[in-house]
């Protein structure tokens, strides 16, 4: 198994933890404004049909992001 | 007497209003509009808050002992951090920074009870102002739905004991005990505070004072106004003035350099704060449930059966808007053209008579005959915003969609812009990225509208003539048009995206809303407002062309008795002459110039001039006036409607704006003259370099 995973390259229903997301980006604020922060378990829903974006469930809210920003979240499995 | 019609207007009552006002709070999808219809029974003014394309919107509303309450619903947010105009409003109203909304001295916060810890996040923001609230625990049938028990009690006692009205606005549940709660004489205010870390406290105090000093902000001591105005990283900065943007940057700069991500430990304080409410108050199931919405967005989230559902539900959209509006478009033909004939036959024969016959009546008519198909495609828009469908689609579009810069929620705007642009460009609303929802607003109208299919029609009718090929060539080259219309909008986004506008930097959010059976009448309602802003909108500025046309094709008047000659004598037969040089390396006459004058405000409307021109008895048959257009000739002899002269036309009318409705709706949506003009350029450029190329490299290739 790789080091490091991102958000992406969760499977379709699998579960894991959010590791660390980088610090300071604007966009990565406003999802964890969301919810999304170092800790929160994390799951990944469903892909969209043409695989771009994805569908997360956290803190009991569904959201939809896109992989670009899905990629900059390291996540652990557990 | 209350007042009964919603007005659209950006005037609200000025001076101290004599009722409470109350302000309406909450994250998208809170179900707060849905709120708002029911507290206010629809009631409704619309309007935009000034200098910002944000709408506003304030109603009425009567509580339970018949006390008359104003209600306005704010713009809804993620956060107090703005990331867009929307946020910044709602953001600027709540710190009482903007002049026109005084601070709300009492709001009702909604929040949506399955997704309780997310909205908590905007809710925990509003309730450290201090000002008094009342939450109302919206969408309490989908929270059970899922399993969760959320103990009312616990979470008023979390904010100090603020009053809590658990609810369902959708069936009107909860709405009673809202109003006897909102018609208290006094309402508690929340205490309560997320402890910061001290040495982002201190430094905020640092910014603060900075802040004051240069004037930025007022003099009352809370943190909370720097925090939220450092924190903002919206480009346009609505609310805040250029010269006080500095003192914010520069504030901005040394908390940066200070404490590294502290905007980060600030949001992760926040959610330790809302996670140890949700333990006290919400209780989850081990398992949880798979719900009613789980099971369709298996369905129609589908890799086959997702496409499937959404080709169908596009399919019969369109078959209504094609097919079921005829009917109707076709008694609106009958009203205007009887209407024209009643006033001929009842008024003496003069200017008078032909201005209000075949410049209002007629000019009007060209307006209104589509209004069938736009109330067809509200309706349609707003039945799929209502049930959560169009989230759905902007989840399946949106990977495609990007690859031109926009997201997903761009596509039922452009699509809806096939049959017509107004409901397009005004659909843009659900766009909440102010970028893609402008260049969404641009492009719109290169989509293959309705209007230019007369024209098409037309064209292809002189092009290849169906007697001598078959219908299959016709088809493609009508396929052609609308491949290129659509290739055009995709192009000019791409480049409107690279080179023209700023990012926000903002990440692109979907929320995928729990399904939900559509509100009819609000629905119907919401139908009925946008197409009387359309009608009142562009009705006016139509009027005025229609007149001005109408002017300009009439006079000055010649004695000559035939049409045609008139035409050519009038004001827009001398600027077609005049224009002939510029639009003759396109392949154009000073007629077909005529033709591009008058179809300014309408493209439909080439198809009448041209018959008027050519002194055509106009029909419902295309054949006359297209022998006639076949057998027109140059003074050279060869004739005027070669291929490349009819591709060429085509192809202007593929790219040119040429209609003053979609411009009256753009100035609408955009606030201001300055995009409808520049899309007006942009377009028209494009349309006259398409084309010149199409005429000038087909006649390189020999052709005739």
């Amino acid at each position: 198994m790789p080091s490091t995973l991102c958000l992406s390259d969760l499977d379709q229903g699998a579960t894991a933890v959010i590791e660390s997301l980088p610090s300071g980006d604007v966009a990565l604020t406003r999802l964890r404004e969301l919810g999304l922060l170092p800790g929160t378990r994390i799951q990944l829903v469903r892909r969209a049909p043409l695989g771009d974006p994805i569908e997360i469930s956290i803190r009991g809210s569904l959201l939809s992001l896109r992989k670009k920003e899905a990629d900059l979240i390291q996540i652990k499995l557990t | 007497m209350p007042e009964n019609s919603p007005k659209d207007t950006n005037q609200f009552q000025q001076g101290p209003p004599k009722e409470m006002i109350f302000a309406l709070v909450g994250n998208p999808n809170s179900g707060k509009t849905t709120l708002f219809n029911a507290l206010t029974g629809l009631k409704q003014k619309v309007g935009n808050y000034p200098g910002v394309t944000v709408e506003r919107k304030e109603g009425e509303c009567f509580l339970t002992h018949g006390e008359k309450v104003r209600i306005i619903d704010l713009p809804g947010a993620y956060s107090l951090n703005a990331r867009s105009p929307d946020e910044a409003v709602l953001r600027d109203i709540l710190l009482g920074r903007r002049k026109d909304t005084p601070k709300p001295k009492r709001v009702i916060i909604v929040l949506d009870a399955s997704n309780l810890e997310r909205h908590l996040y905007l809710t925990t923001q509003i309730l450290e102002l201090g000002i008094p609230c009342i939450l109302a625990l919206n969408m309490m049938d989908v929270a059970q739905e899922k399993g969760l028990a959320i103990d009312k009690d616990a979470l008023s006692e979390s904010f100090g004991g603020i009053p809590v009205i658990p609810m369902e606005a959708s069936r009107r549940k909860g709405i009673t005990e809202l109003k006897q709660c909102m018609a208290q004489p006094e309402i508690m205010a929340p205490e309560f505070q997320v402890q910061f870390p001290d040495e982002i406290r201190s430094g905020l105090k640092a910014s603060w004072a900075s802040l004051k000093n240069s004037g930025v902000i007022s003099s009352e001591g809370s943190l909370l106004e720097p925090l939220y105005l450092l924190s903002d990283h919206d480009p346009t900065h609505s609310g805040i003035k250029d010269d006080q943007l500095d003192a914010i940057h520069q504030c901005q700069k040394e908390l940066a350099g200070k404490f590294p991500g502290w905007e980060d430990k600030l949001v992760a304080a926040r959610y330790d704060a809302i996670y140890e409410i949700t333990q006290k108050a919400v209780q989850r199931p081990e398992e949880p449930d798979s719900t009613f919405t789980d099971k369709l967005d298996a369905i129609f989230l589908h890799p086959i059966w997702g496409w499937a559902t959404l080709l169908v539900i596009l399919g019969v959209l369109f078959g209504l808007i094609f097919k079921v509006a005829e009917g109707p478009m076709g008694w609106i033909e009958t009203l205007f053209t009887w209407a024209g004939e009643w006033v001929g036959s009842r008024m003496n024969e003069g200017d008078l008579r032909d201005l209000i016959v075949d410049g209002i009546i007629a000019g009007v008519g060209g307006v209104v005959v589509f209004l069938p198909q736009i109330l067809i495609l509200f309706f349609f828009i707003g039945m799929m915003e209502d049930t959560g469908y169009m989230a759905r689609i902007a989840f399946m579009m949106d990977r495609l969609m990007s690859r031109v810069g926009l997201n997903g929620k761009s596509f039922l705007p452009l699509l809806s812009s096939h049959a017509c642009a107004v409901p397009g460009v005004m659909a843009t609303r659900t766009i909440d990225n102010a970028k893609d929802r402008l260049i969404t607003i641009l492009v719109s109208p290169l989509a293959g509208c309705s209007a230019r299919l007369p024209v098409y029609l037309l064209m292809i009718a002189v092009l290849v003539p169906s007697d001598e090929v078959p219908v299959l060539t016709k088809v493609f080259f009508l396929l052609l048009m609308y491949a290129l219309g659509i290739g055009g909008a995709f192009f000019f986004a791409w480049i409107f995206h690279k080179k023209l506008l700023k990012g926000d930097g903002a990440p692109m959010i979907l929320e995928l809303p729990a399904y939900k059976t559509p509100a009819i009448t609000a629905v119907l309602w919401h139908m009925w407002e946008r197409t009387r802003i359309f009608v009142r909108r562009a009705g006016t500025v139509i009027l005025g062309i229609s007149i001005l046309l109408w002017f300009a094709v009439t006079y000055p008047k010649s004695d000559n008795p035939d049409p045609s000659a008139a035409m050519e004598h009038s004001f827009a037969g001398k600027v077609g002459k005049i224009i002939e040089p510029v639009i003759q390396p396109m392949g154009y006459d000073w007629k077909i110039g005529i033709g591009l004058i008058a179809s300014f405000a309408a493209r439909e409307v080439f198809v009448s001039t041209m018959s008027i021109i050519y002194s055509v008895e106009e029909s419902e048959e295309i054949e006359p006036l297209r022998d006639r257009l076949r057998s027109e000739k140059r003074p050279d002899g060869t004739p005027v409607y070669t291929p490349r002269v009819c591709l060429s036309l085509m192809i202007f009318y593929v790219f040119a704006m040429q209609c003053l409705s979609t411009v009256a709706v753009v100035k609408r949506e955009t606030n201001g003259w300055k995009w409808p003009l520049f899309q007006i350029a942009y377009m028209t450029l494009a349309a006259c370099i398409g084309a010149l190329i199409v005429y000038q490299v087909g006649g390189m290739l020999g052709y005739a």
